[in-house]
């Protein structure tokens, strides 16, 4: 199971706990799915504490806690959100996002390592949600986080893996670093590819909450990681150009 | 038998109504003095849309949300039976494909027919769904009917009294003390007068970041609402909240920019963890709590459910606890 910062979690699923249809049900997709973090978000909820019945009910789903700085666009705006989640919730983990665009809500590397380095200072544990770029990747390392987020697509599209290619490289080019698939998952087979790709646990929220059934997608999430995880440790074949039949040629009955 | 109503919002108002005219005699007592900006269903959009709202709500919500149009025009509230649309902007027309998978009792207009149905959405949606036997009020005019009827039947909203007999307890938030599991999700609003605008039945924008619906009122004004925070702030309207709601407004129809913004408004909704009403007896009272967002759409079927306990010793469906510390007289 992975490990971020020391600490072993239950499941490689990570869930986000918005746009659920109500928090009796965002619960059920805790408890089905048996995800191994919640992740919570506080800038619009956090004002003078008014979010905290809410953030009781994140508490008695009785998983480590990751809040967010979801819907900060700038680097202050994230520091203070990131202290804001420490009181709040007791943790010094804090995943990081500062947003570059309101529309592709493409994360903003430059702020992203700026912000990253002054939360590292502060003692903060930092998972910090970025592209897929493996020189961005160096230098949040170099910034002192010891997990990296890389999208698969942009948040709430659903698209999936968008960049495979990059996905992998960065892959091999860190290969004892954490990583989390982050934002833009939109099905379990996402999941699982991401699994067979090596990294270590993927974060969902909308492929879950804004389906038809959340907690039966949870699961299906679950199980699709499940899948993943277990083919990758099997050690795949590799693609092949030439047609190889597993049944051998000769020997079949010759039917003139 | 003494009846004491708690809380003079869509709920309690309700409540006094139905026990009214079954012959009750009730005393409703609220300290700010009736229906106004102390009341989060003075904010509300006023929609009885019972299948739309069946996207995200549970079964309860559309089931009993189907007495509420009929129940309205009884109590001498102008009922608009003029259905609800549903539109997307092109770029996410997967999202009322989901609506229409999600709900049913709806029609899926064409372009003409959007046309036919509401001129001013014409050249931007080629698709829509009608919900057409949805309706809709006007709350603040609902909620003035209810209590101007309950006065003029001899029972004014009080603004102190001392609670007496069987006491049923409708004052949403304000009854967190006794209801831990009850908490407020933060719902803001705009209230625009724009006479170029000429809807004439609610409209929701489907939009993954920021839905939106308008409902029309008297004389050119329009409601846009509601955000959905997980936060029990009644304070004033935040920025970002604001701009979303307009922005989205004007996308639906450009026709609003020049329209005055009249109020903006906010207030906390009461939910339980399932977002489902209860009627609960508990320290020695019957607490009727938890209409979420569907204030005007259930507040009738929860009336009728209290009248029914209360007066024939009915147990409700919605009925998550007894104590048995009241017995009915």
């Amino acid at each position: 199971m992975p490990v971020f910062y020391g600490r072993e979690v239950a499941s490689p699923l990570m869930l986000g706990t918005a746009q659920y249809p109500s928090p009796a049900i965002l619960a059920e997709a805790f408890r089905r799915s048996g995800a191994g973090i919640a992740t919570v978000s506080l800038r619009r909820e956090g004002a003078g504490g008014a979010g905290a019945a809410f953030w009781q009910l994140i508490r008695d789903l009785d998983v480590p806690v990751l809040p967010n700085t979801a819907g900060c666009h700038s680097v202050r705006e994230a520091i203070t959100t990131a202290h804001m989640a420490r009181e709040v919730f007791g943790t010094d983990w804090i995943k990081l996002e500062v947003i570059g665009h309101p529309d592709t809500l493409q994360p903003d590397p430059f702020g992203l390592v700026e912000a990253a380095r002054i939360l590292t200072e502060d003692g903060f544990k930092v998972f910090p949600y970025m592209t897929e770029d493996g020189i961005l990747a160096g230098r949040l390392l170099d910034a002192g986080c010891e997990v990296l987020m890389p999208w698969g697509a942009p948040i709430g599209t659903g698209i999936g893996l968008m960049n495979p290619y990059a996905l992998r490289t960065l892959r091999a080019q860190f290969p004892d670093v954490p990583m989390v698939i982050d934002a833009g998952l939109g099905l379990p087979s996402h999941a699982a590819a991401a699994m067979e790709m090596g990294f270590d646990a993927v974060l969902l929220n909308t492929a879950v909450a804004k389906a038809g059934d959340p907690a039966a997608m949870a699961e299906a999430f679950a199980l699709a990681l499940r899948a993943g995880q277990m083919a990758r440790k099997a050690d795949p074949m590799p693609p092949r150009e030439m047609a190889s039949p597993s049944t051998p040629q000769i020997g079949l009955a010759v039917l003139a | 038998m003494t009846l004491t109503i708690l809380g003079a919002g869509v709920c309690g108002l309700a409540v006094a109504t139905e026990l009214t005219r079954r012959g009750a005699l009730v005393e409703l007592i609220d300290p700010t003095g009736g229906p106004g900006e102390r009341s989060c269903s003075w904010w509300a959009g006023g929609m009885l849309a019972p299948f739309c709202e069946s996207e995200t709500a549970e079964e309860p919500v559309t089931r009993l949300g189907l007495e509420a149009a009929d129940w309205w025009q009884s109590a001498g509230v102008e009922v608009a039976r003029r259905g609800s649309l549903v539109v997307a902007l092109n770029r996410d027309r997967g999202e009322l494909d989901r609506f229409a998978r999600r709900t049913t009792q709806h029609r899926l207009l064409s372009g003409d027919e959007v046309k036919k149905t509401e001129q001013s959405l014409a050249s931007r949606f080629d698709r829509a769904l009608l919900f057409e036997t949805e309706a809709h009020i006007d709350p603040r005019h609902a909620l003035t009917t209810l209590r101007d009827n309950l006065a003029a039947q001899g029972t004014p909203v009080l603004r102190d009294g001392e609670p007496a007999g069987i006491i049923i307890d409708c004052t949403g938030l304000a009854a967190r003390d006794h209801l831990p599991d009850l908490r407020g999700v933060r719902g803001e609003m705009a209230i625009l007068r724009a006479p170029e605008v000429s809807l004439t039945r609610p409209v929701r924008l489907l939009h993954p970041r920021h839905p939106l619906y308008i409902v029309p009122r008297r004389d050119g004004h329009f409601m846009l609402g509601a955000t959905q925070i997980e936060s029990d702030s009644r304070g004033p309207a935040t920025l970002r909240s604001t701009v979303e709601l307009l922005s989205a407004a004007y996308a639906l129809d450009p026709g609003f920019a020049e329209a005055e913004v009249v109020q903006i408004g906010a207030d906390a909704r009461p939910a339980f963890p399932d977002n489902l009403p209860r009627i609960r007896r508990r320290n020695g009272r019957i607490f009727v709590n938890g209409l979420f967002r569907h204030g005007f759409l259930l507040a009738p079927a929860m009336a009728r459910m209290v009248a029914e306990l209360v007066l024939d010793g009915r147990k409700p469906e919605v009925m998550d606890e007894d104590h048995g510390e009241w017995r009915a007289a």
